[in-house]
């Protein structure tokens, strides 16, 4: 291996990155603007729920019931009907989510001490949506029960929940440092796959391999140039992330940045391996994008539970290297855990860049096929 | 021809792209210091055959040497001692000229003490000292092509492979670039050249004629006029060409179309010439002029491919 061949390599792969503007642009625009779109499109969290009330009751009481709907942040009451056909009209057009009827009897009913049912009907279409207001307006009613008793029924398990890591449930908390390893999977392997393919699209490469050069020193000095671009995207993302959207950081940040490290070079070495692969730029990006964003997407527990998914995905799971980063960010960021817990982690992030690495060499034929 | 005087040998090679034959055992040898011309016209066969000696496509048969290295087994053996430059003159378009040296000055090894002399020979061969920071994709095809020569010998090799390197190039700079390739090969260097302009077989030392992938001839220009060239040449000029050659053709005289004129391959000039007159103005095409030429290797090669 010659240092002075990765020189040149690896300098004339930088003056390429350098001069293409709009690449260059499409490495930091695009994380920068993924983030912030995501951070505000993407969110788990349920408020101002869509409601409707038909009052049939129209007693102090029942406007009292209205009022801790409203005034509750996860409803907001778009309207006071009058008849259950108006319901139909408010869900089947979307103008509402939920619509409450409290019947003629209702505080009759609960002055007497009979049991005062509430009519909900919930539109279904959105189920997380639903669930979460089923479960809002549950509480709502359990608040309104204990305030109209006169003697306050003493519950026989005193249930007081303690939320740890993200104590305001926060989707964005969640959602975000799991994020950064999505966008980072994607853009890395987008930039590079058009390093190689670039290069017999261009005849280069038959330059190229007629020289003495060995495929390992292609594949590191192309490598290098994108390492660094890749680790500035890296932290770009984290400072928009706590910066911007004010994501907490608890953990160690030399730590954060060594496992980044890790993890770009694996996605730097699958870019570049498809690159080498599809011998034309077009293949290669669509095939990059194709394999990065998926997996990472769907498989990497960034949005759906590993542990809730069937056991041939959740075995393909550990192939997708975003998988173990994610596992990281999420720690490190919000439970702040290092190396003794996320051991396991690290360690297949790096056998994984290797082997990928390893594999890109080998795939990397100074022959015309 | 001894052993030590060889740079490039090869016997019964082949290539074949599924049904297809691209190079069909073909034989040669190439003496050091030489220049060999490989000329035949497009998709004969000529850039499958240099990929093959470069290393850079296996071939389906045959054996070979470069340089003394194998050219089944030593491939990266045989990258260290020679340049090549393929059709497309790949320089790096987003760089400039100086980067371009630079580049190849590095993945070459150039020593240090010889970077910056190396560097100067290139840009001064190429015409471009005082344009060092021109992006190469602004140049003209004639300095892009020098500039390309200069950057696959940069290292100074023994064995230098271009393939079509004059093809799109204007005279002027074809001129010049074949003064550079004799200035390289009176300094030692072979030369493994191909070409489908045949008016530059001349400018070689030693020529093999490669037509669908079958070498048809090899010997120095000289030879293939004398030996393959029995017969006499005459250049018909006539008003209309194609009508002409039909004609003659029907009276059994073999000819073929040269720009505008006729060339008629004839046993003896002497008593063809008015034979040929006497036909063509029966038929009612004007003949203006008749005559016997030195036959080019352009004629050598259509007698050839007749032949084949």
């Amino acid at each position: 291996m010659s240092f002075l061949r990765i020189k040149a390599m690896a300098r004339k792969e930088w003056i390429q990155i350098r001069r293409d503007r709009l690449s260059l642009a499409m490495a930091f625009a695009l994380p920068a603007m993924l983030l912030i779109i995501y951070a505000y499109a993407i969110t788990f969290d349920v408020d101002n729920i869509l409601t409707v009330v038909y009052d049939q009751d129209k007693s102090s009481t029942s406007r009292d019931l209205i009022a801790r709907f409203a005034e509750s942040k996860y409803f907001s009451i778009v309207a006071s009907i009058d008849s259950y056909r108006d319901i139909d009209q408010y869900l089947d057009s979307g103008k509402a989510k939920v619509a409450i009827t409290i019947p003629f009897d209702f505080s009759k009913n609960l002055h007497i001490g009979r049991p005062a049912p509430l009519e909900v009907v919930i539109d279904g279409s959105e189920s997380n949506t639903a669930t979460i207001a089923q479960g809002y307006i549950a509480g709502i009613a359990e608040a309104f029960n204990q305030h109209q008793s006169i003697v306050p029924v003493a519950p026989v398990i005193d249930l007081r929940n303690r939320v740890w890591y993200n104590p305001e449930l926060k989707s964005r908390n969640f959602l975000i440092p799991g994020l950064i390893a999505i966008i980072m999977s994607v853009i890395i392997a987008l930039l590079i796959s058009l390093a190689v393919s670039r290069e017999w699209d261009r005849g280069t490469m038959e330059q190229l391999i007629s020289t003495p050069v060995k495929p390992v020193e292609i594949v590191i000095g192309k490598l290098a140039p994108y390492f660094v671009v890749g680790f500035a995207d890296t932290v770009m993302s984290v400072l928009i992330a706590t910066l911007v959207l004010r994501v907490p950081l608890r953990g160690s940040v030399p730590f954060l940045f060594l496992v980044s490290a890790i993890f770009l070079f694996g996605g730097l070495c699958f870019g570049l391996l498809i690159s080498i692969g599809a011998r034309n730029q077009l293949t290669a990006s669509q095939i990059a994008m194709l394999t990065s964003f998926l997996p990472s997407f769907l498989l990497s527990g960034f949005v759906f539970t590993i542990s809730n998914m069937p056991a041939v995905l959740q075995g393909f799971t550990y192939l997708v290297s975003a998988r173990y980063f994610v596992s990281v960010l999420k720690g490190v960021f919000l439970k702040a855990v290092g190396f003794h817990v996320l051991e396991t982690e690290v360690i297949f992030l790096a056998l994984y860049g290797l082997a990928i690495f390893l594999l890109a060499v080998k795939r990397l034929r100074k022959r015309i096929e | 021809m001894d052993r030590a005087g060889i740079a490039v040998e090869v016997k019964d090679l082949r290539r074949t792209f599924g049904d297809f034959v691209a190079v069909d055992n073909i034989s040669l040898e190439v003496a050091k210091g030489e220049i060999f011309g490989f000329l035949g016209p497009n998709g004969a066969g000529k850039s499958t055959t240099i990929r093959m000696l470069c290393g850079l496509l296996m071939p389906s048969g045959g054996i070979g040497t470069v340089g003394g290295y194998d050219i089944l087994k030593e491939a990266e053996s045989i990258k260290r001692i020679i340049g090549y430059m393929s059709q497309r003159f790949s320089l790096y378009e987003d760089l400039t000229v100086e980067e371009n040296i630079n580049f190849y000055g590095g993945i070459y090894r150039v020593p240090r003490s010889k970077r910056g002399a190396r560097k100067t020979w290139v840009l001064e061969m190429a015409g471009l000292t005082g344009r060092k920071d021109a992006v190469a994709k602004t140049l003209a095809t004639g300095f892009k092509q020098r500039l390309a020569l200069g950057c696959a010998i940069l290292h100074e090799p023994p064995i230098i492979f271009l393939d079509e390197p004059t093809s799109g190039v204007d005279p002027v700079s074809r001129r010049n670039f074949w003064s550079l390739i004799h200035d390289l090969a009176d300094g030692g260097t072979t030369v493994f050249v191909t070409t489908h302009y045949m008016e530059e077989a001349d400018y070689c030392d030693r020529l093999a004629l490669i037509y669908r992938g079958k070498i048809i001839a090899e010997a120095t220009p000289m030879e293939l006029r004398r030996t393959h060239m029995k017969r006499d040449i005459l250049e018909v000029e006539v008003d209309r060409v194609g009508d002409a050659m039909e004609v003659l053709l029907k009276a059994g005289i073999e000819n073929a179309i040269f720009g505008s004129a006729l060339h008629a391959t004839v046993d003896d000039a002497g008593i063809a010439a008015p034979e040929i007159r006497r036909t063509l103005e029966s038929s009612g095409i004007a003949v203006k002029r008749v005559e016997k030429i030195v036959p080019s290797l352009e004629d050598v090669f259509v007698t050839l491919i007749e032949v084949a």
